[in-house]
């Protein structure tokens, strides 16, 4: 009567005490902005425990244009400094000039570090997309990536088990994003603190491998760290002759082991939430926190309706994203869009920008960032790139760019962006920026009709 | 990093719920080292317009009240970096982000999540109240009411003595290569094919 998480828990403990297991860690990627963890490791002499299990990733800073010549002296430190810290440690790393660079958590999955049954660790608080492969996949602060790095283990205390099941199916342009955003709107942002979240149910079953990362991408917006999805035929096929994936013998004893990756039938689980797909629609962010989402279709809130606390919330997310309340949500007039990022880089979801876009002029600008090179690579075969460059947005190379803006990928003060990323927050695009989250379709209806837009009556008559 | 076992303070209140590591601080000044010191970008977009900003109205304040959720977002240690070097030792709020909350107590800063995070906004309000937080007893008072919080040993150990779980973690050297030498025998395949 065990859940995933307890197995895959009891198959990394090496010992517990005080409430905490020392947990064994298969994967540790490093980014640009684990520069304090080495400095940590620098400072007391110590070296990296296990070099063949720690992969470096240029991503956070990494410039979406010219990048045979970077002009900001901020983005070259960083990138230098990642360069010289894998050089020094005998580290892996996936650089700028790599034809496979990518965000952290694109290129893992693709390259096949990520595999079902595996702990992988990062600096990065959306390595919870991992876990859609039947993976303990989590983030970790500068500290604690300094201990990975010395010890190749991790202390952590065991999360309770939640379950969050979506049944059914899914409506035209329903995502997984939109699944995300929808449980987020209903249980909040802090909602499964605590918890490591597995999600399951048909709707569930039905995604493809890069819904699923959108899905365990996103727990950690609902509080949780951890989100998983028991491997079944769609991971393994998936997984499958990816460069660094098993081979051969090491492939059958894997495959046998990963069909053991599931909860049991009699499993508890501290906490279980079900939603009906016939609940979810395309869903887009007006607040300043994910949970702040509501249907393409209602109305703004009215924080005069609301109880204190979140009525004061309210008001202060209106203010700030210059809403007004009781006002529809849609045809808010947006000033540019973002295609990209960990949450919505992947090779579907430009698919699904695609299949709007295809044809159609955007009102608006836009920045295509793909979430790997790999990703960019297989787009332009495919012709997607036209698409987006025919439609008047700009076509880059791939980063976490306008995600975090850490790369001078930035939305001006007071702008409006429809964006397919993760998270909301006052300035996270860029002091002032105003972000609505929404899915790689809805930001592509948004920059056709230049506002917030119900995505499906652009979809009737397209394939 | 320095432990303490008892910090006696002014507290001031940050009334928001949702704060955010973003906010905390903000990307753009991550790529500082941390000799340069942090404190001076603690919310630094939020304080900037604002000249009632509790933060900027109390500098000497280092026990900050806040709303539920404190520290969710991003896991970026810079934002108790910058915490701790503005001089915060200890956060109240009614509930913290998981990897928050584990990367303050890496660094020396406590977080007692509380119910009662409110009423202390409420009696505190835009001013200050004399606040004393024993780590070994777990007791809490501040503005005039005195509770106790709840805090793990292993926390309390790591807080009272600056400890650093490396140091703690080598002990175990020879299980760690056990476990280690097994799984390369039983579970091959979790090593990176080439």
């Amino acid at each position: 009567m065990a859940t995933l998480l307890d197995k895959l828990w009891a198959a990394h403990e090496i010992r517990a005490e005080h409430g905490q297991s020392l947990l064994w860690v298969d994967r540790h990627l490093v980014h640009e902005g684990s520069h304090h963890a080495f400095a940590k490791l620098a400072e007391r002499g110590l070296e990296v425990a296990e070099p063949g299990l720690t992969f470096g990733v240029a991503d956070h800073y990494a410039p979406t244009r010219n990048r045979a010549r970077i002009d900001d002296p901020q983005v070259a430190m960083m990138l230098e400094r990642l360069e010289s810290n894998c050089a020094r440690h005998g580290i892996r790393l996936f650089g700028l000039h790599d034809p496979r660079q990518g965000i952290v958590h694109v290129l893992g999955p693709e390259q096949g570090l990520t595999l079902p049954g595996l702990l992988i660790n990062c600096g990065d608080s959306h390595t919870s997309t991992h876990g859609a492969f039947g993976a303990l996949g989590f983030g970790i602060g500068a500290t604690q990536v300094a201990h990975v790095l010395a010890t190749q283990t991790i202390w952590q205390a065991r999360p309770r088990a939640m379950r969050i099941r979506f049944e059914g199916t899914a409506g035209l342009a329903v995502a997984a994003k939109d699944m995300a955003l929808h449980w987020i709107s209903q249980l909040g942002t802090g909602g499964a603190a605590g918890h490591a979240v597995e999600y399951a149910g048909s709707a569930v079953r039905a995604l493809s491998m890069e819904g699923r990362m959108t899905l365990c991408n996103l727990s950690i917006e609902g509080g949780a760290r951890f989100g998983m999805v028991a491997p079944d035929a769609v991971t393994m096929a998936y997984v499958k002759g990816r460069t660094m994936a098993p081979k051969g013998a090491d492939w059958d004893a894997a495959a046998a082991y990963w069909q053991t990756l599931q909860s049991d039938a009699d499993a508890v689980f501290d906490r279980e939430v079900s939603f009906d797909m016939a609940e979810v629609a395309p869903t887009v962010t007006w607040g300043t926190t994910p949970d702040q989402a509501l249907p393409i279709g209602a109305s703004l809130p009215d924080p005069a309706r609301l109880e204190g606390a979140q009525a004061e919330a309210a008001r202060d997310a209106m203010d700030y994203m210059g809403l007004t309340p009781g006002r529809p949500l849609e045809g808010t007039p947006v000033d540019q869009v973002f295609l990209g990022s960990c949450t919505n880089g992947r090779i579907d979801d430009l698919r699904a920008a695609a299949a709007v876009l295809r044809g159609r002029k955007a009102k608006v600008p836009g920045l295509v960032s793909p979430g790997s090179m790999l990703v960019k690579r297989q787009a332009e075969a495919e012709g997607l790139d036209k698409v987006f460059t025919e439609a008047g947005l700009e076509w880059t190379a791939s980063g976490c760019s306008m995600c975090v803006g850490m790369n001078g990928d930035l939305v001006a003060p007071g702008k409006r962006c429809a964006s397919s990323t993760n998270r909301n927050f006052r300035g996270r695009q860029g002091k002032g920026a105003r972000t609505h989250l929404m899915s790689p379709a809805m930001v592509a209806a948004a920059a056709v009709t230049g506002t917030l837009t119900d995505v499906r009556p652009l979809l009737e008559g397209r394939g | 990093m320095a432990g303490w076992s008892i910090h006696e303070g002014q507290a001031v209140v940050l009334d928001r719920r949702d704060v955010d590591t973003d906010q905390l601080i903000p990307a753009r000044f991550m790529s500082a080292s941390r000799a340069e010191g942090y404190g001076r970008f603690l919310l630094h977009d939020l304080r900037e317009g604002d000249a009632e900003f509790p933060l900027r109205r109390h500098p000497e304040a280092s026990v900050l009240i806040a709303g539920p959720n404190f520290g969710c977002g991003s896991s970026r240690e810079a934002a108790v970096y910058a915490l701790v070097d503005a001089g915060i030792r200890v956060v109240v709020a009614e509930s913290f982000a998981d990897i928050f909350a584990g990367n303050a107590v890496n660094n020396g800063l406590l977080t007692i999540a509380t119910p009662e995070a409110a009423a202390l906004r409420a009696a505190i309000g835009m001013g200050t109240a004399p606040a004393c937080i024993d780590l070994a007893s777990r007791r809490l008072s501040v503005a005039g009411s005195e509770q106790s919080f709840e805090l793990t040993e292993t926390a309390q150990a790591k807080l009272i003595n600056g400890w650093d779980d490396i140091d703690l973690t080598r002990a175990h050297a020879g299980e760690i290569r056990n476990f280690r030498d097994r799984r390369k025998t039983d579970h091959a395949w979790t090593w990176p094919s080439r």
